[in-house]
């Protein structure tokens, strides 16, 4: 016999989670609960994901996803009460907008809580980059300093060095702030439109190609989308030349991976900080063999700070779609 | 004459003008020193040795000492302005790079940047194994600049356009300054996230971050070392990491280098690197024509460059 407590529980509206969020491992699944929800957790039975669906998800209403987390109309045509998807990731790639918006289904998404926390990680991979951080950190902590003598010379300083940021939203801001306010570097950027003169003073390139042909670096911090698939390509960067490096804190699509690790092993461009990987998390051997090559697991919004942050959106998200209140952060179209 | 190893840039460059003599090549120092003790007029030094008293004295025809460096902690400078041999170094070509270096310093020490790295490259990632480093946000962080010179007000710029709120601690508070000024250094890292030292290294500085600083500083505060190795005590240091009651450390110098602590290998929250605060090739030139520049100007009496004394 079920107690009142269980009972109540029980009561609770479901939220469903296809798969184990990275944000509960980092952070712990505690800061994600609330007592206005419970989760539904599809990873945990031994089924197969549609007959569980079919199962057990029939009139789930909420859904929390992840970047990992592929959601396209063969899982939402299990979901048929669904109203909501709540992810904890800033980029929407991972979902089928189109079918969603056909749906009547609305999207909450990470919104601006990442921004800094991404571009600090940009920066801080240039940095890497170009001043041999992690290598010659290596270096010194195998013991060669002493026995092998000094370190190889980084290359320039940052200031007067040209970037080239490929979207200029909210990420692209705050890399394009920190780099052309703080270091003295000169920004150009490409985005889907031109932005306001009078409110972004970087020039701007329609061509992602030219603007590589007229940058140092290339900072990639554009959403993946149909237009931006491989938008880093052959040409861009034989474009970006011999001593060009890029950054990507967006997504591994977003570059031709394959090219991109040709030219790093050939030496057509002079390193990369990557911090998103094509196949993730699988990463091309070739990049561990490179010293001018940094590399992160897709880990640029993992603080501690951006956790908390996150945790109190998403119940937030979610406690206000329970209580019929306006979403927190929700995607709107433009 | 020049003290250590240079940059093979600057010896063509000297040796094209001058007859150079490179001391760390000679096997026996003091026959080699008293043999040409009426010849050599100049010294090249940098940032691992300059001229000491020592030296100065067994060089009687010394006119103009000339480092390859900012810092002056190698060069007995009294003992130059008694005797008035002139003294040169390389200041601002390399503030840049000293200050970009020091925020890669904070954002890899912070972000866990050379960590991460090693975590991909392990193949820790693609075997699934968690990913648990403790990543904390810089943004925002409070820095606190031990020295409001050249360097210092350059990481301070730089730290800003991340929101971070600066503070500082000079000899005296700075007129027309923003940031926030502490009396003490104790005062300084109890109040900050982030401690850099950007001081020169004199006599007052030695030591400068000391147990009580550490202490202040705390489990959840990083130190940033861009100065001298002898700015901090390195056994109080290495200790406070070890037993974890300093949060994180970022350091480009050390007492005894190239020998640093070993205990410091294997920490996640300590980035280390081989003295490389001006280590870019455009820079380390920019610097080897500051020294040959002087060198040239003395010896033309025409007026020095970038004359200290």
């Amino acid at each position: 016999m079920a107690s009142p407590a269980t009972a109540a529980v029980e009561n609770l509206p479901q939220v469903l989670l296809l798969l184990h969020p990275a944000a509960f491992t980092i952070f712990g699944e505690e800061h994600f609960t609330s007592p206005k929800f419970r989760f539904l957790k599809a990873y945990e039975s031994s089924l197969p994901l549609d007959e569980f669906l079919a199962a057990n998800a029939r009139s789930v209403r909420a859904l929390l996803v992840s970047a990992a987390t592929v959601v396209g109309a063969g899982i939402l045509d299990l979901l048929p009460e669904l109203r909501v998807i709540v992810t904890t990731s800033a980029g929407l790639d991972q979902l089928d907008l189109a079918e969603c918006r056909r749906r009547g289904i609305r999207i909450a998404s990470a919104g601006d809580i990442y921004s800094a926390d991404v571009a600090d990680c940009a920066v801080g991979l240039l940095i890497d980059v170009l001043r041999k951080i992690s290598a010659s950190n290596r270096y010194v902590k195998n013991g060669f300093w002493a026995t092998k003598g000094d370190y190889p010379l980084g290359s320039k300083q940052l200031r007067g060095k040209r970037i080239g940021i490929v979207g200029l939203g909210r990420i692209g801001l705050q890399v394009a702030k920190r780099l052309q306010q703080g270091f003295g570097c000169t920004v150009s950027y490409n985005s889907r439109k031109k932005k306001n003169p009078d409110q972004v003073p970087y020039p701007f390139y329609q061509d992602v190609r030219e603007l590589a042909a007229n940058s140092d670096a290339l900072i990639l911090c554009c959403g993946l989308t149909e237009q931006t698939r491989h938008a880093v390509d052959k040409e861009v960067l034989a474009a970006l030349g011999k001593a060009g490096v890029i950054v990507n804190v967006a997504r591994g699509a977003v570059v031709d991976e394959k090219e991109m690790v040709r030219c790093l092993v050939e030496g057509e461009i002079a390193g990369a900080g990557l911090d998103v990987f094509e196949d993730e998390p699988v990463v091309p051997k070739e990049l561990m063999e490179l010293d001018n090559v940094v590399l992160s697991p897709h880990s640029a919004v993992l603080t501690r700070e951006s956790m908390m942050e996150l945790a109190r959106l998403v119940v937030g998200n979610l406690e206000a779609f329970f209580s019929n209140e306006p979403l927190l952060s929700e995607y709107e179209d433009d | 004459m020049t003290c250590p190893p240079v940059h093979p840039y600057l010896v063509e460059a000297l040796e094209k003008r001058f007859t150079l003599h490179k001391l760390d090549s000679v096997p026996d120092k003091a026959q080699f020193l008293s043999s040409h003790r009426d010849s050599i007029r100049a010294v090249v030094g940098n940032a691992a040795a300059g001229a000491d008293a020592e030296l100065i004295d067994q060089l009687p025809k010394l006119e103009i000492v000339s480092s390859y460096s900012v810092g002056l902690d190698k060069i007995d400078l009294a003992k130059c302005k008694e005797k008035g041999i002139r003294v040169t170094n390389t200041p601002d070509v390399l503030t840049d790079d000293v200050a970009d270096l020091a925020l890669g310093l904070m954002l890899a020490v912070l972000r866990r940047l050379c960590e991460s790295d090693r975590y991909v490259r392990s193949g820790l990632w693609k075997k699934g194994v968690g990913f648990n480093l403790f990543l904390l946000q810089f943004s925002g962080k409070t820095v606190g600049i031990i020295g409001l010179g050249r360097i210092g007000m350059a990481i301070a710029q730089r730290a800003e356009a991340f929101s971070c709120p600066i503070s500082y601690f000079s000899r005296s508070q700075k007129p027309g300054i923003n940031y926030k000024y502490h009396p003490s250094v104790v005062d300084l890292a109890a109040n900050c996230d982030i401690l850099v030292v950007a001081c020169a290294l004199t006599p007052e500085t030695r030591h400068i971050i000391n147990r009580e600083v550490i202490d202040a500083l705390g489990p959840k505060g990083v130190l940033i070392n861009i100065g001298r190795g002898p700015h901090v005590d390195e056994a109080e240091l290495v200790s406070a990491l070890v037993e974890g009651r300093l949060g994180g450390a970022g350091l480009d110098v050390f007492q005894d280098e190239p020998n640093v602590p070993e205990e410091l290998f294997k920490l996640e929250n300590v980035v280390l690197l081989p003295h490389v605060g001006s280590g870019t090739v455009e820079t380390r030139q920019a610097m080897a024509d500051l020294v040959v520049g002087n060198l040239e100007a003395h010896f033309l009496n025409k007026p020095l460059l970038t004359p200290v004394v």
